[in-house]
Parts: C-alpha cells; sequence; structure tokens
C-alpha cells in the first residue's frame, strides 16, 4: 500500500483488548494458583497462555498493519474481511474429523465394551459429552461462524463489522472449545445435555456470544443492500436466540470462585423443563436455524437459481421460530413433568412439521430448472441431499413426538437414529458441501484439487449414513419392542440384560458405518488440503485485495 | 403483495427484525416454565423426602463427573412395563433437590432410581470394577479406578452452602457436621451414627466398598446408588391425589 | 418495486432483489403445504380440548375427557390383570405345595418367577441361574440354607445379612485376622479342606495337623463329616462345589478373612405373589428338594 500521511497510532480496540487480556493474563494467574482442583488449575493455565498469546497477536497485527485501517471498500466494491473466516473453515474440518473420531471410538465402545480399558478419561461417559460437543458446537459452530461471516459480507455488500471482533469472536470461541473438550476428560460437567461446560465455559462462552452478536448486527446495520436477505433472518434468529437459551439453561453458582464444580439454580421438574427447552431449542436453533442460513445463501447459490418462493420463506420463517420454542416437552414424555405441558410439546411439535418442510421445499424446489446439475457437480448433490435428510428427519421428529409412539421410542437407539439422519445427513452433508463451496473461494483458487474425491467422499458417507441410521432404527424398535414384551401369560417375557445383548450386532454396524463416514470426512480433509497447498489460482481479476490474515 | 409490503419493514431494520425475535421466542418458553413454578400441583405431596447426606452428595458429584446418565436414567414412566421392571413411577417430587435433574434420556442400562438395597454393596463394588465379571453380557465401562481415589470430605461444608443458596434445606447444624457425618456414614462402628441418622431419617451407616482402611470415591458412589429410591414412603403416597 | 424481473428457465417473476447474484421467484406458498399445516392446527386446537393442556392461574385446562396418564397407568394394570386372568387369583390364594402340584399353576408361576428372576436376581445368580464366584449357583442341589421349598421361600423373602431382622445370618468367620489360626494351621486346615473332597494336597503340608484344626474349630457349623449344616448355611465342604473356589489362595482367603455373601431381602420391593412364584420357579430349577 501507499505510504500514507497518518501517523500510525493504536486504536481504541486494539489498545483495550491488549489491556483487557493483559488483565485476564493476570487474573487467570492468581486462578491458577489458588484453585482448589487440578482441572480448574490447568484452564486457569490454558487462559492465562491464551491470554498472552492474545496480546502478543493483537501487538503483531498491530506492527505489521499500515497506519491506515483497512478501508471499507476498494474502488467502490467492498473490501471483504475474510480471515478469521478463513481460520474457522478450518477449525471446523479439523474439529469434524476429530468429533466423528471420538464418535466411531464411542461407538466401538458399545460394541466391544473393554476398549474403556478402565481409564477415567476414555470411558464412554466421559467420551460421550466430548463427541457430542465436538461435532455439535465445534465442527458445527465453527461451519456456522464461517459461512455467516461470508455470508453476511456478501449479502450485505459490505465489510465485516469490527476488526479484531471477528478474530476474537473464531478464537475465543474455539478456546470454549478446548477448555469444554478438556474439561470433559477430567471429568468436569454439569451433566445437562449438550450444555455441559461448567461455569466457567459458560461465562466465557457469553462473552463471546455477545460479541459475536455485535459483530454480525452491526454488520446488518451498515449493509449496502435495502432488504436484510433471508439467509441472515435465520442466521440471526439463530445467534439470538442460542444466547437466550444459553442464559437460561446454565445460571449456576459455584462451589468456589476458584474451583471447577459449581450447582445449577434450577432443580427437579423445573430444571428438565429449563433442560429441554434449551436442548430442543439447541438442535432447533443451532442445527435447524444456523443450517437454514447456510441453505438459503449455498443452495442458489451454487445452483445458480433463485430462491423457489420468498413468501414461503417469509411464513416457515415466523412460524418455525415460534412454534420451535415449544417443542421441548417432548423429550419428557410420560416423565413426571406435568401432563399439560407434555401436550402442548407434544401438539406444537407436529404444527412444527410444515413450517420445518418450508426450508426443505425452498431449499429442493431451488433445483426446479437446475436439476441435472446434480449428475456432474457432488458438491450441489451433497448440499441437496442434506436438504433431503433435512425433510427426513423432521418428518420423523414429530412423529416421534406423538405420546404414543414417544412411549415406544424414548430411551432407545430409535432416537440416537434420528439423532443421527439429521446429524449425519442434514448437518454434516450441508456443512461438507458449504466447505467445498468456501474453501476456493476464500483461498482464491480456480476449483477444488479434486471433484472426483468429493464424489468418493459423497458416496462412502451416503453408504456409512445408510448403515447408522438404519442399524440404529432396527436396533432401537427392536429395544423398545423387547422392553414392553408380554408372554401369552401377561408376564415380561425379555429381561434387560437380554435386551443388552440384541443390541450387538446393530453396535458393530453402526461402527462400520462410523467408520466409513470418518474415511469420507479425512477425504474431506485432504482435498482442503491440497486446494489450499495447490490449487491453480483463480484466474479473476483479483478481487479487492484480502487482508492477510492477522 | 400486502404480506410482502408489511414485511419489508421488518426486513429492512434489522433492529426490528431482532425485536421479532425476541418477541416471539419468549412466548413458548414463558408459558411452559413460569407455571412449573407456581402451580401446586407441579410437585407432589410426599413423605420422607430429605436432602442428600453429604457421604450420598459426594457419591452424586461422582455419578455426574462420570457421566453414569448418558446411559442410564432415573425417571420411571407410568407405564406398566416400566413399573414392573423398575418399581413405582417416578414423582417430581423424588428430584426435588436434585441440582440438576438426573433424568436421562437414554437407557443403554437400565433405569437407576430405584435400585437402592435392590443389590448388595459387594455385588455393586464388584460391578463398578469390572462390570463383566458379574454379568458377562455388560457392556457398562469399568470404574476400579474408584476403589483407589481416596475421598476428600473437606470439601463437602461448601457443597453443602451452595446447595443451600440454591434451595437445598439444609441447616447450619447439618453444613457444620459434614465432615463428620460423612464419616460416620462410611464407617459403623462410628460414634456419629446415631447423630447422623437423627439429621438424616433413613441413612445408612455401612463400609460400602468392604475396605475399612480407606475412605474412597467407591465408598460415596455406592452410598448413593444405594439411597436411590428409598425415600419416599409410598405406603403414605395416595395416587389418586396426585394426578396431573 | 418493480416486478419486471422474469426468471427466464421457468417465466415466474422474482421479487426483483438480489444479492450476491441470488434471486428469489415470486411462488405462492404451495397449497398442500398449507393445508397440511391447517390440518396440523386445527388437529392440535382440538386435542387442547380433550387433553390437559393450558396452565392458568392457579390450574390447567383438564380437558374434557379427564385424561391423566397417572391414571392411565390404571387401565393398563387393570388389562395386564385381566390377561393374566383367574390363574392369578388362584395363585394368590394357593399355597406353594398347592402350585407346584397343579400343573396349570406351575407353569403359570414359573412363567412369572422366570421373568422377575431375569431383572431381579440375575445380575447376581447369572442369566441361568448358573451363579458365579459369591453367588449360588441355584440349579444344583447343593444348598446353602436348603432346597425346600420353604427355605427358599423364606430365603428370597428375607436374604441372608441383608439387614432383615429374619434374614439368614451366621458368617463364617475370620480365623486369620481376629488371631484364632496362624498362616501355617491356616494352610494346614485349607489342604484338609481339600483333601476332603479328593483334591490333591501340596507336600510336606501337615494334613493331619490340619483335620485336627478343623475337629476343633470348624465342625461346629460344617459338621463333623464336613457336610455342611443348612440350619447355619454352612456349606458342604466335601462336595468339589464351591461358592468362593476350592483353589490354595481363594481357601486361605476365606479362612483368613471369612465370608458373609449378602443377598438381598425381596419383600417390600416385590410383592408376595412373585415372591412365591419365584421360590416355585428356583425349586423347579432342577436342584430342589
Ligand atoms: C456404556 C453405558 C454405561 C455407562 C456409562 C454406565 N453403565 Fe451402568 N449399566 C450399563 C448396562 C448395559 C447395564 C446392565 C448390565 C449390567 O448389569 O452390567 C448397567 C447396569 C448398572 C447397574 C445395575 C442396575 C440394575 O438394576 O441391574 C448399576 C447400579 C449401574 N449400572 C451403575 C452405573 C454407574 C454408577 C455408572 C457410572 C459410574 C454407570 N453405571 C455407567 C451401562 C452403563
Ligand atoms: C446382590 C446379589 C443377589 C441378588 C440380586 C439375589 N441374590 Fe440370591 N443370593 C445371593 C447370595 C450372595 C447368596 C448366598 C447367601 C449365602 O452365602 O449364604 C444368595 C442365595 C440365594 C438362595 C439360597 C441358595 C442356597 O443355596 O441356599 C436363593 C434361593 C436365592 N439366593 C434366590 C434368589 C432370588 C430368587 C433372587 C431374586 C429375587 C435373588 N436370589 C437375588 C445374592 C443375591
Ligand atoms: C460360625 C460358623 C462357621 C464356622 C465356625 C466355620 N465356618 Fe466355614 N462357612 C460358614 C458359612 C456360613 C459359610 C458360607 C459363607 C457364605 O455363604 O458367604 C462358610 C463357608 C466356608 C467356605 C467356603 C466354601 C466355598 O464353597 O467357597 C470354606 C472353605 C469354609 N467355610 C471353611 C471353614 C473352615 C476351614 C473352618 C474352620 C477353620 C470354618 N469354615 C469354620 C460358617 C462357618
Ligand atoms: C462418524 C460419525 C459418528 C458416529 C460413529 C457417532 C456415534 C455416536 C454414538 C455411538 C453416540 C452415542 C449413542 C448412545 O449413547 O447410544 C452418539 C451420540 C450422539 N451423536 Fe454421534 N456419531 C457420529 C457423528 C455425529 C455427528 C456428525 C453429529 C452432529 C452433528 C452427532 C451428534 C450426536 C448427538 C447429538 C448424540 C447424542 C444423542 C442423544 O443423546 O440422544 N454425531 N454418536
Ligand atoms: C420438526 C422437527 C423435529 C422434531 C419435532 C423432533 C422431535 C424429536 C423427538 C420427539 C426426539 C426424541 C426425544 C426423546 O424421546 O428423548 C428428538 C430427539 C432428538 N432430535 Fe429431533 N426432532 C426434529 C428435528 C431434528 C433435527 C433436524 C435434528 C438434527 C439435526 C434433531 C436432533 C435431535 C437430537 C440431537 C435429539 C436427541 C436429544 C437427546 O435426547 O439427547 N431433531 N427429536
Ligand atoms: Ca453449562
Ligand atoms: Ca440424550
Ligand atoms: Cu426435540
Amino acid at each position: 500500500m501507499a505510504p500514507s500521511m497518518v501517523r500510525k497510532t493504536m486504536t481504541f480496540g486494539e489498545g483495550g483488548l491488549a489491556f483487557v487480556f493483559v488483565a485476564t493474563a493476570l487474573l487467570s494467574i492468581v486462578a491458577a494458583a489458588k484453585a482448589h482442583d487440578a482441572p480448574f488449575a490447568f484452564h486457569a493455565f490454558l487462559a492465562a497462555a491464551a491470554s498472552v498469546a492474545a496480546v502478543f497477536l493483537i501487538f503483531r497485527s498491530y506492527f505489521s498493519r499500515p497506519a491506515e485501517l483497512p478501508a471499507q471498500e476498494i474502488d467502490g466494491k467492498p473490501n471483504y474481511d475474510d480471515g478469521a473466516t478463513k481460520f474457522a473453515t478450518i477449525a471446523a474440518v479439523f474439529w469434524g474429523v476429530a468429533g466423528f473420531t471420538v464418535g466411531l471410538y464411542i461407538a466401538l465402545e458399545l460394541a466391544y465394551p473393554w476398549l474403556n480399558f478402565d481409564q477415567a478419561w476414555l470411558n464412554f461417559g466421559r467420551l460421550r459429552p466430548l463427541h457430542t460437543s465436538a461435532v455439535i458446537f465445534a465442527f458445527g459452530g465453527n461451519a456456522l461462524i464461517a459461512s455467516s461471516f461470508w455470508v453476511v459480507q456478501r449479502t450485505c455488500r459490505t465489510r465485516i463489522a469490527g476488526r479484531l471482533a471477528p478474530w476474537f469472536v473464531v478464537l475465543g470461541y474455539n478456546f470454549f472449545i478446548v477448555i469444554a473438550g478438556t474439561g470433559y476428560l477430567l471429568g468436569v460437567t454439569q451433566s445437562k445435555e449438550y450444555a455441559e461446560p461448567e461455569w466457567y465455559a459458560d461465562l466465557w462462552l457469553t462473552i463471546v456470544w455477545v460479541v459475536y452478536l455485535l459483530v454480525y448486527l452491526g454488520t446488518i446495520i451498515k449493509r449496502k443492500e435495502p432488504h436484510i436477505y433471508v439467509a441472515n433472518w435465520f442466521y440471526l434468529a439463530f445467534i439470538v436466540t442460542i444466547a437466550v437459551l444459553h442464559l437460561g439453561n446454565n445460571p449456576a453458582i459455584p462451589v468456589s470462585f476458584f474451583g471447577s464444580k459449581s450447582y445449577i439454580v434450577w432443580s427437579g421438574v423445573q430444571d428438565a423443563m429449563f433442560q429441554w427447552w434449551y436442548g430442543h431449542n439447541a438442535v432447533g436453533f443451532f442445527l435447524t436455524a444456523g443450517f437454514l442460513g447456510i441453505m438459503y445463501y449455498f443452495v442458489p447459490k451454487r445452483a445458480e437459481r433463485p430462491v423457489y418462493s420468498y413468501r414461503l420463506s417469509i411464513v416457515h420463517f415466523w412460524a418455525l421460530i415460534f412454534l420451535y420454542i415449544w417443542a421441548g416437552p417432548h423429550h419428557l414424555h410420560y416423565t413426571s413433568l406435568p401432563d399439560w405441558t407434555q401436550t402442548l410439546g407434544m401438539t406444537f411439535s407436529i404444527m412444527l412439521w410444515m413450517p420445518s418442510w418450508g426450508g426443505m421445499i425452498n431449499g429442493l424446489m431451488t433445483l426446479s430448472g437446475a436439476w441435472d446439475k446434480l449428475r456432474t457437480d457432488p458438491v450441489l448433490r451433497m448440499l441437496v441431499v442434506s436438504v433431503a435428510f433435512y425433510g427426513m428427519s423432521t418428518f420423523e421428529g414429530p412423529m416421534m413426538s406423538i405420546k404414543a409412539v414417544n412411549s415406544l421410542s424414548h430411551y432407545t437407539d430409535w432416537t440416537i437414529g434420528h439423532v443421527h439422519s439429521g446429524a449425519l445427513g442434514w448437518v454434516g452433508f450441508i456443512s461438507f458441501g458449504t466447505v467445498y463451496c468456501m474453501v476456493p473461494w476464500l483461498w482464491q483458487k480456480r476449483q477444488l484439487y479434486s471433484l472426483k474425491l468429493v464424489n468418493w467422499h459423497f458416496w462412502i458417507a451416503t453408504i456409512g449414513i445408510v448403515l447408522y441410521v438404519s442399524a440404529m432404527w432396527v436396533s432401537g424398535i427392536l429395544q423398545g419392542l423387547m422392553w414392553r414384551a408380554y408372554t401369552s401369560l401377561g408376564f415380561l417375557e425379555y429381561s434387560f440384560i437380554e435386551t443388552v445383548e440384541a443390541m450387538h450386532p446393530f453396535y458393530a454396524i453402526r461402527a462400520l458405518g462410523g467408520f466409513l463416514f470418518v474415511i469420507g470426512s479425512l477425504i474431506m480433509a485432504y482435498n482442503v488440503w491440497m486446494t489450499i497447498r495447490s490449487g491453480e489460482p483463480a484466474a479473476l481479476p483479483a478481487r479487492p485485495a484480502m487482508q492477510p490474515a492477522e | 403483495m400486502s404480506l410482502m409490503a408489511k414485511h419489508a419493514v421488518i426486513e429492512k431494520n434489522s433492529i426490528i427484525l431482532l425485536i421479532g425475535i425476541l418477541l416471539v421466542i419468549a412466548i413458548g418458553g414463558l408459558v411452559e416454565i413460569a407455571p412449573l413454578f407456581y402451580l401446586k400441583s407441579t410437585i407432589e405431596k410426599v413423605e420422607g423426602m430429605r436432602p442428600y447426606t453429604p457421604l450420598e452428595l459426594a457419591g452424586r458429584t461422582i455419578y455426574v463427573r462420570e457421566g453414569c446418565y448418558v446411559c442410564h436414567s432415573q425417571q420411571v414412566r407410568p407405564l406398566r412395563d416400566e413399573i414392573e421392571r423398575y418399581g413405582h413411577y417416578s414423582l417430581a417430587a423424588e428430584s426435588m433437590y436434585d441440582h440438576p435433574f438426573q433424568w436421562g434420556s437414554k437407557r443403554t442400562g437400565p433405569d437407576l432410581s430405584r435400585v437402592g438395597g435392590k443389590y448388595s454393596d459387594q455385588w455393586h463394588v464388584a460391578h463398578l470394577k469390572d462390570p463383566r465379571s458379574v454379568v458377562p453380557q455388560s457392556v457398562m465401562p469399568g470404574y476400579a479406578f474408584l476403589a483407589r481415589t481416596p475421598l476428600d470430605p473437606s470439601v463437602l461444608p461448601a457443597h453443602m452452602t451452595t446447595l443451600r443458596e440454591v434451595g437445598v434445606p439444609y441447616g447450619d447444624e447439618e453444613i457444620a457436621n459434614a465432615v463428620a457425618d460423612l464419616k460416620a456414614q462410611a464407617n459403623p462402628d462410628d460414634a456419629g451414627v446415631a447423630d447422623l441418622q437423627t439429621r438424616y431419617p433413613k441413612s445408612i451407616a455401612r463400609d460400602y466398598d468392604g475396605n475399612p482402611a480407606e475412605l474412597t470415591e467407591m465408598d460415596a458412589l455406592v452410598a448413593y446408588l444405594q439411597m436411590l429410591g428409598t425415600l419416599v414412603d409410598f405406603k403414605l403416597y395416595d395416587d389418586k391425589a396426585n394426578l396431573r | 418495486m418493480a416486478h419486471e424481473d422474469i426468471d427466464a428457465v421457468t417465466g415466474t417473476p422474482t421479487t426483483g432483489h438480489e444479492w450476491d447474484g441470488i434471486k428469489e421467484l415470486n411462488n405462492p406458498l404451495p397449497r398442500w403445504w398449507l393445508w397440511t399445516f391447517y390440518a396440523c392446527v386445527v388437529w392440535s386446537v382440538a386435542y387442547w380440548v380433550v387433553y390437559p393442556a393450558w396452565p392458568m392461574i392457579s390450574n390447567f385446562t383438564g380437558g374434557v375427557i379427564g385424561y391423566s396418564s397417572r391414571a392411565s397407568l390404571e387401565t393398563d394394570l387393570a388389562a395386564l390383570h385381566q390377561l393374566r386372568g383367574a390363574k392369578a387369583a388362584a395363585l394368590a390364594d394357593a399355597s406353594l405345595e398347592e402350585i407346584e402340584k397343579d400343573p396349570n399353576l406351575l407353569a403359570f408361576a414359573r412363567a412369572q418367577g422366570r421373568a422377575a428372576f431375569g431383572d431381579n436376581c440375575a445380575p447376581c445368580h447369572g442369566s441361568g441361574a448358573t451363579g458365579s464366584t459369591g453367588y449360588p449357583n441355584l440349579n444344583d442341589d447343593d444348598w446353602l440354607w436348603g432346597g425346600s421349598l420353604a427355605a427358599i421361600h423364606q430365603t428370597i423373602q428375607h436374604g441372608a445379612r441383608s439387614g432383615d431382622p429374619e434374614a439368614r445370618e451366621n458368617t463364617m468367620l475370620a480365623f486369620g485376622k481376629d488371631g484364632t489360626l496362624n498362616h501355617t494351621q491356616i494352610v494346614q486346615v485349607a489342604s484338609y479342606v481339600r483333601s476332603l473332597s479328593g483334591l490333591p494336597v501340596e507336600q510336606g503340608v501337615d494334613v493331619a495337623a490340619g483335620k485336627q484344626i478343623f475337629a476343633e474349630n470348624c465342625t461346629v457349623c460344617h459338621g463333623e463329616d464336613a457336610k455342611g449344616n443348612q440350619e447355619l448355611g454352612a456349606p458342604n465342604l466335601t462336595d468339589r462345589i464351591w461358592l468362593y473356589g476350592g483353589d490354595m489362595a481363594t481357601l486361605v482367603e476365606t479362612i483368613t478373612n471369612g465370608r458373609g455373601g449378602v443377598m438381598p431381602a425381596w419383600t417390600g420391593r416385590l410383592d408376595p405373589v412373585t415372591i412365591k412364584s419365584l421360590a416355585v420357579y428356583v425349586h423347579t430349577l432342577g436342584g430342589g428338594k
């Protein structure tokens, strides 16, 4: 850049943030010294190290940047900032492979329990939350943050709000993941499903999330487009609602400010209701609304077709977010939650069916006029198949919400099958498709290293999903039927342990399916790596110069 | 198109969009959650519920830490096969001191809400150390390390103070005697057993892990398992009065 | 906004906006979609009328049929009762011996016993009631506390060393730990016990001394002939059927530290009829006396 006349000074943001991190570093060192338990001390040390690293990064970026701050626009074109997006994209791939591998491992543990090796940190009870958090929050979360940063800039035609803030969000979020994940291995957990991290991780996530909201909203506010694009409605609903849910489900009082253990303020039946209000809407807003945001950008973009129906977007958006919130009690059917609450949970789940399918219709019908592309473009095929899986699990979900069905499916592998048709098929495939789209764009390559490898990924993973999901449907229904089976004389036919034995073959098949899914994700990682390393540079007249990764 | 024209207002103003989203998502949660705090029918009237003894509480902390809830529910549904297999269906009252609740969502192993008294301490210890030594078909992990890990009673008063802050009715006496009560419950010959049992009716003092030389995490976990479901007096409980 | 923009492929107008190259078609809501949605809403409203649904100030709407999942459990249990039929009542009234004499009732009781055994007893006694270390095999005719119907019934009702006031008590004493016997003596008596069932004994051990020790310390419970005493739950030591094991190390451990396995009491947890059926089931497994 041309030498500038402006004197180089630290911005308020740079100075302030550096100061805050110096303070956190000191605080963390004190916390580490006074810690009551080893995991807390370890986490305090990690926090201290991360704070020091943050100060270092802030200064390095200060010294290496020109005196003038990056322009909002260059030659009338928005000067997009994709540094943090690149990081989050790579993080998504990394956590994806890691989370699927842990999933494979716990699947094997259920089939071959000696794999627990009598080790505390390797046992199923600690690894399972590691798996769920790694795939949902680490893999899914990074895919959401990366894609949302990309999408909001393009659809608002403006550079992302903040210069350090997007980096703070991405790095802060991944730091949260490291704290949460290492915590599980060390036995630090609140035992609230999908909200297991302890109070200090929860607090940190709150800060990161508020900054995320501000960055996102700030970008929308300074947009150059008169209308806010539908993808952004969904992303915004996802960000705001997750904040509300997180605050509602996690309030806790730590036993000591220098220890990891805390007690949730809610108890018993109210806590159960808070938990599944949260848990169901983590599905609704993290795994659904957020990923619908992805869908509304990447499907039309890749298919090069307009979105099918604007009116459907409006109606299904508002109906979806209104109705989703009510459906939580379908996780508590026949429990000691009062009947009236269960009725509301069930009926709202049924009403949720069509609003959910609104997204599927808009996604699939966007292909009209471009179906032939599915034959040639495996990336588009992945995106479209993910929408089909979305349709399947949002049909299955309402069905499982019916009390009579749930009395059979609840507590069984059927739930696990439902989860993974949504998780592998919808969340997994749409994220893979997004990564395949974004990597060449982000690193300015003409195309992916190999579409053939994408095709391999697609088929191997699809077979994996089919094996996984069908094994769990069979085992789940079998399990449910065996538990309630009566002999002709009117006595229970099977003991519990007989049902455990009957699951073994299905657990082995599921593990095989998971293995294929892991292989697929490794193929993706290789493809992404090779694209970045050696892909042909894009021949386009260079986009406005990107900021170097800070 | 009128819908589109009206919606354009929201679409053009991010703050209106944001507030709209917040309003729309607030309703369902409020209607479903708030009444659970004020409707009297939510938690049944029962006899016998008491807070956990210090040793049971320590055991519960280990139960949470090891993630037993990922495989075991603590919630028997009012379905005939479940009550035949596990006993009386669970009441909301039975988890009213549980911060957080441990109902679970998956039964890879059987429900544990009424496992108290069902097996012997020796069985639990053998089973937790190596499940397949007693139940060859089991897929449960082994927890032999619990029997090797000493239990630190000194943290209990702080735990109980915190629980009191969130509403568990521990008195000053319970908190002051937490360490003594914990040790008494793990040693049937301890002089403090009688005091323990006045403070916590139906609590049982035993050397739970079969190793009198040491107070281990195994003592605490087995003590917790052995009290599950034993508190509410179902002879005095009126099913008909608590339909809801 | 101008509505001039028409999508060439489908001939549908777009809304006229464009974001990063993405447009939106102005298609109407699919009819089937809308009507299915309405149908779900109507169904839900109807459901709210019939079932408990909406919270109020001091109560909730109960629904017109007065449904409660806890109340419908009663209906299901009644249906189960119906299914079990008259035999269930007959079973409740019959004595243990009467049950065994009536083949119909016996089959019925065994079915009930088998079901209860799987979830309550198998974790200790094994799926086939074959037992494991410390947990007796219930198929053979070797009984600790007696294999008669009454004895089995008693054991199941009150357990052994279970804390129940009527439980089977008495334990194998810890002769080593309490200082009655030293290690050499324990090895001698253990070798003698092995010799009782014809198992080989290590060279150089004074088995005769063991016999003497046995006579002085053990016969009170295990009997002169070491054939055990079911009054006292003392096992027969001559039949090569071991509860804990007959190898030297285990025998030394047994005699040094004593034994006293706990069998829980089932009265209170299982109803009396189920316990009766269990007694019959166990008695007819093969070893009943
Ligand atoms: C991988 C899943 C898994 C985990 C994790 C697990 N269990 Fe289990 N558990 C089982 C299975 C399967 C059974 C049934 C077979 C058996 O008895 O071992 C069982 C049985 C039990 C039983 C006997 C219940 C009965 O009524 O027969 C108890 C008690 C128990 N587990 C306690 C625990 C505790 C405490 C933990 C945590 C420290 C735990 N389990 C962790 C799978 C698990
Ligand atoms: C906690 C483990 C445990 C459970 C569960 C258990 N038992 Fe036992 N049972 C034992 C032990 C230990 C003994 C041996 C007692 C002794 O050593 O004196 C025993 C002894 C017995 C005996 C006497 C055997 C003899 O040789 O005299 C019978 C009969 C019996 N059990 C039946 C049952 C039935 C029926 C059930 C289920 C309702 C059951 N048990 C559940 C541990 C258990
Ligand atoms: C007070 C009564 C009593 C005395 C005295 C006694 N026993 Fe026992 N013994 C028992 C009982 C009761 C059991 C069964 C323990 C159980 O069921 O857990 C037993 C079990 C045993 C066993 C285990 C058998 C097996 O199948 O594993 C051996 C071996 C044994 N006794 C040997 C001896 C010897 C040797 C002596 C004397 C040195 C002795 N006992 C003295 C009551 C006694
Ligand atoms: C290689 C791929 C995967 C394998 C082998 C795998 C395996 C497993 C296993 C074995 C469990 C425990 C089931 C049980 O307790 O019985 C589980 C739970 C779960 N997994 Fe996966 N998983 C995979 C991928 C994913 C992905 C991609 C996601 C989400 C995006 C996901 C989300 C979940 C969730 C939410 C649960 C908890 C379900 C519940 O509690 O009901 N998994 N997985
Ligand atoms: C209309 C949409 C949906 C409805 C009504 C619905 C309904 C349900 C029901 C009834 C259960 C079982 C609860 C139980 O018995 O414990 C469940 C579990 C689950 N669903 Fe869905 N589902 C929907 C869509 C989805 C989608 C798209 C995903 C994933 C991407 C998903 C992820 C999950 C997960 C993770 C669980 C397991 C929760 C747990 O117990 O840990 N659901 N859902
Ligand atoms: Ca948390
Ligand atoms: Ca779950
Ligand atoms: Cu749900």
